[in-house]
């Protein structure tokens, strides 16, 4: 069962890990909202380094306002930007009820 | 002396670093590659016919079946929902098998434009539109995307005008990613062959426009 359903508002973490992370910087600590869920992938983290990934990390679809990720952000306030974000870089914005 | 503590964290990012193109090290790998692969053949563990046969599969898929997927949600309504709904499930109806990921395919209306990105390396649906452009791979086109999409697409010569939505999608996980260009006014009366030949690849990453929206003001 995923932890977070279309609509919910999440904050991406900032693990500090090293190595191959596919969570850029430019939305870490930064909060938008689930688009979607993706699905369960094996951890990219893991496959990196030959190993099986396993269990399946929850995947979803991020909305964010631009104006989120850059404060300065030079075009209209109505645009966006979605990306993929693997449950354990996230954490509610606010507590789920 | 002790070192600096290298910085993982997103904190440690020098916003005002230079982006450098190019490949640095790739000769060596590259290099590296070629002298495998003769040892595997001189060892008969990999037959000429096998690489052949993997980089004839890797250059089968072209623009043009992309094209095709477009056209037919042009012309079908119910095509195109089930297209929005699962871009696999539709892609595999029209005979292609997305084979690297899922396919999200993602619409141009009136009121929002969609430009797809992979800020970290070069993800794109290649088992449908074959290998990426050299300008997709880029770092320039990577990191400005995010950050300024809407002077990148001026450079293309394309104008989003201002009460449209830009949407960025960074394609940069699991899933890959089509535009659903917005069909042309007359599309209802053109046959579906005229319609494939009219599609871009830079249309379904979303660098260029079938007609320019028109500036509602």
């Amino acid at each position: 069962m995923p932890r977070f359903t279309a609509g919910d508002r999440v904050t991406v973490l900032d693990l500090g890990k090293p190595g191959h992370v596919r969570i850029p910087w430019f939305i870490r600590h930064k909060t938008g909202r689930i688009e979607r869920y993706c699905g369960a992938y094996p951890n990219p983290e893991d496959l990196a380094f030959g190993r099986p990934g396993l269990p399946a990390i929850d995947l979803y679809r991020v909305h964010f306002p631009q104006t989120e990720l850059w404060p300065d952000y030079p075009g209209p306030p109505g645009d966006t930007l979605e990306i993929e974000v693997y449950d354990h870089w996230l954490e509610p914005a606010e507590p789920l009820t | 002396m002790t070192p600096e503590p290298i910085g993982y964290s997103a904190d440690a990012v020098d916003p005002s670093r230079l982006v450098v193109e190019g490949h640095e090290g790739a000769d060596y790998y590259a290099l590296m590659t070629e002298a495998i692969h003769k040892i595997l053949l001189e060892k008969q563990v990999l037959a000429p016919s096998d690489t052949d046969r993997v980089i004839a599969a890797l250059e089968a898929p072209n623009v043009t079946w992309g094209a095709r997927i477009v056209a037919q949600a042009w012309k079908d309504p119910s095509y195109k929902a089930r297209l929005l709904a699962d871009g696999s499930a539709a892609a595999r109806e029209m005979g292609y098998a997305i084979k690297e990921a899922k396919l999200v395919v993602v619409e141009n209306t009136s009121s929002l434009h969609n430009i797809i990105v992979c800020t970290l390396c070069s993800c794109y649906p290649r088992s449908l539109l074959g290998q990426p452009p050299w300008w997709y791979i880029s770092k320039n086109y990577r990191a400005r995307t995010v950050r300024e999409p809407r002077a990148v697409l001026a450079e293309f010569g394309v104008a989003i005008p201002p009460p449209m939505e830009v949407r960025v999608h960074d394609s940069n996980a699991d899933m890959r990613y089509l535009v659903l260009p917005k069909a042309p006014a007359d599309a209802a009366e053109r046959r579906f062959d005229d319609l494939v030949r009219i599609v871009t690849r830079n249309m379904m990453i979303g660098t260029e426009l079938v007609e320019p929206y028109r500036d509602r003001g």
